[in-house]
């Protein structure tokens, strides 16, 4: 019996030789996609990952990949839970290890639960405007990065964009902080407190418990301190319930303005009315007056390979943040090749360093097709942000336009907070952090 | 024809009280430690240690704790998630805030920080029981949650309320693969298994089921209600507590107040509704059911959909996953409102009259 087998055994294993053999033969670079469609913010996912998926392809038709290393995925629910997210991380990461983009959660529970394991396993962990922040210094977190900007630097561009607003002066100016009571809302407080004892205006803050659907004694505070701005950091049904009572007790909604998770149509349009005025920070724009995006729709929706089922989706404030998120990822793919050679696949590590040197000019925006879709980024060993510029933009009752340009928050206040906390995380794990001077 | 127990003979009392009074069985649970032991972390891969074995084992050490609770003394409980986070935040602490303590010393204070926590909001059980109770527990769901995130100085005044945990030292080797997690975790699950496996069948066990299956007339019989009933929280806490710590430690190694969340409680509570309620054995093969399932048909269903054709997007297959899930729930209860456990429990007696079962 078991004579008989072997033989057996012994071309099977030289079919799949082979197999893997051709595999090798056309590269491809993997994207692991720990993602959610389904769930309580499913339909927020739905738009990023479609985004994100859209612009891969879009990639793979119009260019055959990335000097010709076509681009593929695999796709896992997290269901935004965060022990779902580790299953899905350790699922895909046999494939990552071959050769791995940089990973999107799309959530800081996740993030955070990775963040660790991610480093082990030498695979790069993107960030983009969530996560763990103090990752902005790399010496500590070599394989994470919150790209683009992070919560404190957007909550420090607000507070200037509202201090331009007031002829530079905010002094004796009172600020409300409206935020959702978890771990999302709160990493603003500390940059929050910072720029008012910086600026001297007085903040007051409030918190909403999840979900945030019953805001009645909130708004009666803020109707009794009487702000001159709200600050406003709400998450899914709390954002639109918040716009409806600031209507209800008439606080005018164009000194409200959001973070970037409270800024996008998913958002204003069931307030109806009451969001008209209302502003939001984003790192990009929505529209498909954006290049890419409208040929994004031209390429891939025209050769019937869209990911969305709706749409009506494309050109969303969220779709539009899903391709800004490819974007840097197949462009940190492109900078890993010209390092490592040109047309084969890139591995974790490589692609972690592709990210640590990240310089996406304007110019290369443009000829990307990306003008105005994210701002320009160059990152660094010790800042693996790269940018900390938002736009402010403001809801007309149809659709968000842009009011400002981009707006970078106050760097030497912020980055040594986080440098302050990335150390204490160094200490308690005992991590040596690396010499940033010795990186190139 | 397999439980053959001819020839078996007990000649002791203590022999005919051992918790495997066949020898089959004792054979049995041996290789299967043996393999859980040896075997498992010989051909296993990192994949079914960080994603399948270590949760598994940590929730089905919360579902004995709750079992314990409302499968034996009754009182049902809508908390356990709340003590698993106790258990983590208090063990974060304990390796925090003093130097050099042994991380199982954490887990245990940890768990006896749980049981405090646990005995507090068990007091309302003196006065109230079934779904009044089980709203009362809620309450504890909710408190201590809310503590965990208004508190900062419990998360050592992480901006975020998110901790970290620590590194895990055990006698100063660090543990870092994940094998070495498991089995760390699997000695905890079967020392503390064990436990409870011979509490539920000691006096205090017989306690506890009295004053489930009447309280007045348990305390007809001189059972004293109050301490019988605090106790079953204490433990059951103390379990979630360890299991809470280990959800922290071994397995995500950061954890946020809200991931504790009612949903994570309800879990655990269909966990030993499936498995078993009253039965050890029904905690694990609960947490396997809850726990596995759902990944098996997320591995699952893209292959038959590839088979048969079918064009399935990632969001489709989660749905389908759900919905199969909910299916087999109801099937399983349909099929055995006793839980798998009794489904087990059946079988073995069918096994020891074959040829003839009744």
């Amino acid at each position: 019996m078991i004579k008989n087998f072997k033989p057996a055994l012994a071309a099977a294993a030289v079919s799949l030789a082979m197999l893997s053999q051709t595999a090798m033969a056309a590269e491809e670079q993997f994207f692991p996609l720990i993602d959610y469609r389904v769930g309580p913010y499913g339909s927020n996912g739905q738009a990023f990952y479609g985004g994100f998926i859209d612009y891969l392809n879009y990639v793979n038709l119009k260019e055959k990949g990335v000097n010709g290393v076509q681009l593929t995925y695999e796709e896992c629910e997290t269901e935004y839970n965060n022990a779902k997210g580790v299953e899905c991380y350790e699922r895909l990461k046999a494939k990552a290890k071959v050769s791995s983009g940089p990973i999107h959660t799309m959530s800081t529970g996740i993030s955070y639960a990775l963040i660790d394991k991610s480093a082990q396993d030498k695979l790069p962990l993107a960030m983009m405007g969530y996560g763990r922040t103090d990752a902005v210094d790399g010496s500590v977190f070599p394989y994470a990065f919150p790209l683009v900007t992070t919560y404190q630097m957007q909550a420090s561009a607000i507070i200037k964009f509202i201090k331009d607003k007031n002829a530079g002066n905010l002094a004796g100016k009172k600020i409300v902080y409206l935020y959702h009571d978890s771990a999302y809302g709160k990493e603003a407080i500390i940059a929050m407190e910072a720029e008012a004892s910086l600026n001297k205006f007085t903040l007051v803050q409030v918190p909403v418990a999840h979900p945030g659907n019953e805001q009645g004694a909130q708004w009666l505070k803020i109707r009794q301190e009487k702000p001159d701005y709200v600050v406003f950091w709400g998450w899914g049904v709390m954002n639109q319930t918040a716009l409806k009572a600031a209507q209800k007790v008439g606080y005018p909604r164009d000194q409200m303005i959001g973070s970037w998770w409270t800024g996008s149509e998913e958002d204003v349009v069931p307030a109806g009315e009451a969001a008209k005025g209302y502003m939001a920070a984003t790192w990009n724009v929505s529209g498909k007056q954006v290049p890419v995006i409208a040929d994004i729709e031209k390429v891939v929706y025209g050769a019937n390979k869209g990911n969305l089922q709706d749409k009506a989706k494309i050109g969303t404030v969220l779709y539009n943040r899903g391709v800004s998120a490819a974007v840097l990822s197949i462009e940190a793919i492109r900078k890993a090749q010209e390092k490592y050679g040109k047309g084969k696949a890139m591995t974790g590590e490589q692609v972690r360093w592709a990210l640590e040197n990240l310089n996406i000019t304007d110019a290369r925006l443009k000829t990307l097709g990306a003008t105005d879709l994210l701002p320009e980024i160059k990152t660094s060993c010790d800042n693996h942000e790269g940018s900390g510029k938002v736009k402010i933009q403001q809801w007309d009752g149809a659709k968000w336009v842009p009011i400002s340009g981009w707006i970078e928050g106050n760097k030497a206040l912020i980055h040594p907070l986080f440098q302050a906390s990335a150390k204490q995380y160094a200490k308690e794990k005992g991590i040596t952090p690396r010499d940033c001077s010795k990186e190139k | 024809m397999l439980y053959r127990e001819a020839g078996q003979f007990k000649t002791t009392y203590a022999a005919d009280q051992q918790i495997f009074p066949i020898r089959q069985d004792r054979i049995g649970i041996i290789a299967l430690l043996v393999v859980a032991f040896i075997g498992v972390p010989l051909f296993a891969s990192e994949y079914w240690f960080s994603a399948i074995l270590i949760p598994f084992l940590i929730f089905a050490l919360a579902a004995i704790g709750l079992n314990v609770l409302t499968g034996y003394a009754g009182q049902l409980s809508l908390g356990s998630a709340a003590f698993m986070a106790v258990g983590a935040y208090a063990a974060y602490n304990f390796q925090l805030r003093i130097e050099g303590i042994p991380i199982l010393v954490s887990f245990v204070l940890a768990g006896l920080t749980a049981a405090g926590v646990g005995i507090l909001f068990g007091l309302p059980s003196l006065r109230i029981k079934g779904f009044y109770l089980a709203v009362a527990t809620l309450a504890a769901q909710f408190f201590i949650v809310w503590c965990l995130t208004k508190f900062p100085w419990l998360s050592n005044n992480s901006s975020s309320g998110v901790i970290s945990t620590q590194k895990l030292i055990f006698f100063g080797h660090e543990l870092t693969t994940p094998v070495e997690k498991y089995l760390l975790v699997l000695s905890v699950v079967v020392v503390l298994a064990l436990a409870a496996k011979n509490m539920v069948r000691s006096s205090t066990g017989r306690a506890w089921m009295a004053v489930r299956d009447m309280d007045v007339a348990a305390s007809v019989i001189g059972i004293k209600l109050m301490p019988t009933k605090l106790l079953a929280f204490a433990v059951s806490s103390f379990y979630c507590g360890v299991a809470g710590a280990m959800y922290a430690f071994c397995y995500l190694g950061s954890v946020e107040p809200d991931g504790f969340s009612l949903e994570m409680s309800f879990k655990i509570l269909f966990m030993i509704i499936i498995g078993g309620v009253g039965s050890i054995m029904g905690s694990f093969l609960g947490a396997a059911f809850i726990l596995l399932l759902p990944i098996f048909l997320d591995v699952a269903l893209p292959f038959v959909a590839d088979l048969f054709g079918l064009p399935f997007a990632s969001a489709t297959v989660s749905h389908i996953q759900i919905t199969v899930f909910g299916a087999l729930i109801m099937f399983f209860l349909i099929v055995e409102p006793h839980g798998l456990a009794r489904l087990w429990q059946i079988a073995k007696e069918k096994l020891r009259l074959w040829p003839f079962p009744h």
